[in-house]
C-alpha cells in the first residue's frame, strides 16, 4: 500500500504543481486589473471574489462576469485564465488516468491487493505454486472442499483465466516467480494460517527452489512437490519434503496394479478419484505383450513396472541414442505402419502411446488399431485442452499427468487416512479387494463413491462424547444408521479405523468406537452429511441407541421421568 | 549544484520569507498586515507541500508533515478573512484580525522548522 501511494503522489507532483500555479497567476491578475462597478465608480476585484471567478472558470461552469460586468481588460486576462486553468486540469486528470493504465502501476496495484488478501485470510490454506493442468484442477478441486489456496504463476492469462472462473471459494492469485523467496514471503508463506506448500510448475529445478525456500523460511511447513526426474526427487526427499510427487511413475505403479489385480485399483481409482467425474466402466488389461512407443521418462517407468510384474513389452524409440534405450528397440515413431509390424503388433495385446507429443500419440493409437483390432489402447495425455479429441479417440486408459498429480494431492490433503488405508489394503489380496469392491458397488448408484474421514472428539462427535459419559456404548453401525428412519442403513462401507497406535481393516458394524477414534468411510456423495447430524445431536443418537425419542426440554424430560417411575 | 535542491529550498525558504513578512506587524492591526502577502504565503506554502510529495525519506516524511501543518493554518486564516468580510460583513475587526495573524504565526512556525530540518539535511550531506 505504502509503495501505491508513493508512486501516485511522485507521479502526481508536476501536475498538482501546474494546476496550483495556474490559479495563483489567474487570481492574482483578476485581483490586480482594475475594473468599474455599476456606478461606473472605479473597483478592484478583491482575493474572494478573484477565487471564486477562476474556480468556476476552471471546471468550465462559468457563470458570467460577477458581480460586476468586466472591463475589456479583465476580459483579456479572463480569456488566459481559462486557457490556463482548464489545460491545467487536463493536464492532472490526464496524468492520473495515465498512471492508472500505467503496466508498472497496475502491477503494483495487484501485488497490493493480492498481499492485502493473503493477509485477510483467517483459516488454514495451501499456497499453490504453479497453475499449469495440475496446479488448475487441483485449485479446483479444493475449492470444491472449501479448502483455501493462494495461487502464484508467471503467466498472467493463466491468472486471468483462473479469475474469470466461478469458484466456491476466493482465490487470491498474483503473476509473478514463485522460486523467489519475497514472492513466497508475500503470499503468505510465513503466515500461521498456511498449511502447506505445493510446488506443481512445469520445471523441476523451480520446484526445488520453492521446496527449498519454503522450508527454509518455516520448517514445519508441508510441502508436496511435483518432479519428473528421480534425481531432483532424491534432492527433495534429503530437506524433508513431505510427499513428491512423480505422475509417470505413479501412472506406471497404478498401471501395474491394474494389471496385476483390477479389482485393488478400482477401489484405489475410487477413493482417490475426482468429485464430479463420473463412473467409468472398467476393463481389466490384458496380460500378454505390450508396445511401448516412447521411451522417455514416462516409457521407463513404465517398462520397469511392467517388467517388475512379469510383462513382455517392446519398445519403439525414434531417438535411441539420447534416450538411452536398451537392446532391441525398435527405431522409429511409431505413428508409421512400418514401425509398427516391426514391432510384431499384429501379435501384440496392448499399446501405450507414451511421447511427449499429444498428436503424435493420437495418430500412434490409430495407427496401430488399424493393425489389429483387439489392441488395448493406452495414451499420454500432455495437454488438459486436448481432452476432446482424446475422449473421441476412445482410448481404453488416458494418462493425464495433471490429472494425476492433483488427485494425489487432493487425496493426501483431504483425507489424510487414505493413505494408512491403501498402504494396508496392498498387503491383502485379489479376493479381499473383490469382496470389498462389490461390497461399495452395493451402495453406489451412477456417480463414484466419495470418502470421508470422521474422529470421535469434541469438536467433530460431540453426541458420541456424552454418550460416552452416560456409559453407553456406541458402535460404528449405529453411525451408519440413516438418523431418520432406524430400518435404513446409510449407503456407506467403514473403511478402515485408526486408535492411538491400532489399526483395523474393515471394521465391522459392531465394532465400538473410542474418543480419540478415526474412522475413514466411503460411499454415495453427501452420506456423510447425515451421518455428521448424529455426531452432533446427542438426541438423534439417542433415538438410534434406544429407539426412543427423547423429550429434550428439561419440562418433558421431567414429565417423562415422573411417569416412568410412577 | 543540483537544481531540484535549489527549487525545493528556494519555496520552502520562500514560503517562510513571506509568511513572516505577513506576520509582522501590530497583531491586531489591519493596516499592518497585507491581504497580498497572505495570498502568496498561501500559494508558495502549498506548492512546496506537493514538491515533497512522493519523497520516500523519513526527512521527506517530517518535511511534508511540517509543510501541511502550515497550509492548514494558513487555509484556516484564509478561510476566517473570507468569511468575516464576506460572509458575515463584519469586517476586518481588531479580534477577528488577531486570530487571523496568529494562525499565520503557528504557519511561521512550521515554516522555520521546515527551514531547519532543511539546513539540518544539507549540513550532514556536506559532511
Amino acid at each position: 500500500m505504502h509503495n501505491l501511494v508513493y508512486l501516485l503522489l511522485r507521479r502526481m507532483r508536476l501536475p498538482l504543481i501546474m494546476v496550483i500555479l495556474a490559479y495563483a497567476i489567474s487570481v492574482l491578475g483578476l485581483v490586480l486589473i482594475p475594473g468599474v462597478d455599476d456606478q461606473g465608480n472605479p473597483w478592484r476585484m478583491d482575493f474572494f471574489h478573484a477565487f471564486y471567478f477562476v474556480s468556476i472558470l476552471g471546471s468550465t461552469i462559468g457563470l458570467g462576469e460577477i458581480p460586476y460586468p468586466f472591463t475589456d481588460a479583465q476580459r483579456l486576462w479572463t480569456m488566459v485564465a481559462t486557457y490556463t486553468t482548464v489545460i491545467a486540469w487536463l493536464f492532472a486528470i490526464g496524468s492520473l488516468f495515465a498512471l492508472f493504465s500505467d503496466p508498472g502501476f497496475r502491477r503494483i496495484l495487484s501485488y497490493t491487493l493480492f498481499t492485502r488478501a493473503v493477509r485477510g485470510i483467517r483459516e488454514p490454506f495451501y499456497l499453490v505454486c504453479g497453475l499449469g493442468d495440475a496446479g488448475h484442477l487441483l485449485v479446483h478441486e479444493l475449492a470444491g472442499h472449501c479448502i483455501r489456496t493462494i495461487v502464484i504463476d508467471n503467466q498472467e492469462n493463466r491468472i486471468q483465466a483462473l479469475q474469470l472462473e466461478d469458484l466456491r471459494v476466493y482465490v487470491p492469485a498474483l503473476c509473478a516467480d514463485a522460486a523467489d523467496a519475497a514472492t513466497l514471503r508475500a503470499a503468505g508463506v510465513n503466515s500461521r494460517h498456511c498449511k502447506g506448500v505445493i510446488a506443481l510448475t512445469d520445471s523441476d529445478p523451480t520446484n526445488l527452489t520453492i521446496a527449498i525456500t519454503s522450508k527454509l523460511i518455516s520448517p514445519e511447513l508441508q510441502v508436496i512437490c511435483r518432479s519428473e526426474s528421480h534425481d531432483t526427487e532424491a534432492n527433495m526427499a534429503s530437506f524433508g519434503t513431505e510427499h513428491i510427487i512423480n505422475p509417470y511413475d505413479t501412472f506406471a505403479r497404478r498401471f501395474a496394479l491394474m494389471l496385476k489385480s483390477p479389482s485393488m485399483f478400482l477401489v484405489n481409482e475410487w477413493l482417490t478419484s475426482i468429485r464430479d467425474a463420473p463412473l467409468r466402466e472398467f476393463t481389466a488389461p490384458p496380460k500378454g505383450t505390450w508396445v511401448i512407443c516412447g521411451y522417455g521418462r514416462f516409457g521407463k517407468a513404465l517398462q520397469k513396472s511392467l517388467s517388475f510384474e512379469g510383462i513382455q513389452t517392446v519398445l519403439i524409440e525414434s531417438d535411441v541414442e539420447r534416450t538411452g534405450a536398451p537392446e532391441g528397440v525398435i527405431e522409429g515413431r511409431g505413428t508409421e505402419a512400418i514401425t509398427l509390424y516391426e514391432a510384431d503388433i499384429e501379435n501384440a495385446d496392448g499399446i501405450i502411446a507414451g511421447t511427449d507429443d499429444d498428436s503424435n500419440n493420437l495418430s500412434i493409437i490409430i495407427t496401430a488399431v488399424d493393425l489389429n483390432e483387439e489392441l488395448f489402447t493406452v495414451g499420454r495425455q500432455n495437454r488438459r485442452s486436448n481432452d476432446a479429441i482424446f475422449s473421441a479417440a476412445g482410448l481404453d486408459v488416458i494418462m493425464q499427468p495433471g490429472t494425476i498429480i492433483s488427485q494425489r494431492i487432493v487425496a493426501l490433503l483431504t483425507t489424510p487416512l487414505l493413505t494408512d488405508f491403501l498402504r494396508l489394503a496392498g498387503q491383502q489380496g485379489e479376493e479381499w479387494a473383490n469382496i470389498l469392491v462389490s461390497q461399495v458397488v452395493g451402495v453406489l448408484t451412477d456417480r463414484p463413491p466419495d470418502s470421508w474421514t470422521i474422529r470421535v472428539d469434541a469438536e467433530q462427535a460431540p453426541a458420541l462424547l456424552e454418550m460416552f459419559r452416560k456409559g453407553s456404548d456406541v458402535t460404528i453401525g449405529m453411525l451408519c444408521t440413516d438418523p431418520r428412519d432406524l430400518t435404513v442403513t446409510l449407503p456407506c462401507v467403514p473403511l478402515y479405523l485408526q486408535r492411538a497406535a491400532d489399526e483395523i481393516l474393515l471394521p465391522g458394524n459392531d465394532c465400538v468406537l473410542q474418543p480419540g477414534d478415526q474412522v475413514l468411510f466411503c460411499g454415495r456423495q453427501d452420506t456423510g452429511t447425515y451421518m455428521r447430524w448424529t455426531m452432533h445431536n446427542f438426541n438423534a443418537l439417542n433415538f438410534i441407541s434406544t429407539g426412543e425419542d427423547r423429550p429434550s426440554g428439561y419440562l418433558w424430560r421431567w414429565l417423562a421421568e415422573r411417569n416412568a417411575s410412577r | 549544484m543540483n537544481l531540484e535542491k535549489v527549487v525545493f529550498a528556494f519555496f520552502i525558504v520562500l514560503a517562510l520569507t513571506l509568511n513572516f513578512g505577513f506576520f509582522l506587524g501590530s497583531l491586531d492591526d489591519p493596516n499592518h498586515h497585507n491581504v497580498y502577502e497572505l495570498y502568496a504565503a498561501l500559494v508558495v506554502s502549498l506548492i512546496a507541500t506537493v514538491m515533497k510529495f512522493g519523497d520516500r525519506a523519513h526527512i521527506g516524511a517530517v518535511l511534508l508533515a511540517t509543510s501541511l501543518v502550515a497550509d492548514l493554518q494558513l487555509i484556516a486564516a484564509v478561510i476566517i478573512w473570507g468569511v468575516t468580510v464576506y460572509g458575515m460583513e463584519t469586517g476586518l475587526t481588531p479580534p477577528i484580525m488577531a486570530s487571523i495573524v496568529s494562525l499565520s504565526g503557528g504557519a511561521l512556525l512550521a515554516n522555520i522548522i521546515s527551514v531547519v530540518i532543511l539546513v539540518t539535511e544539507t549540513v550532514m550531506f556536506r559532511r
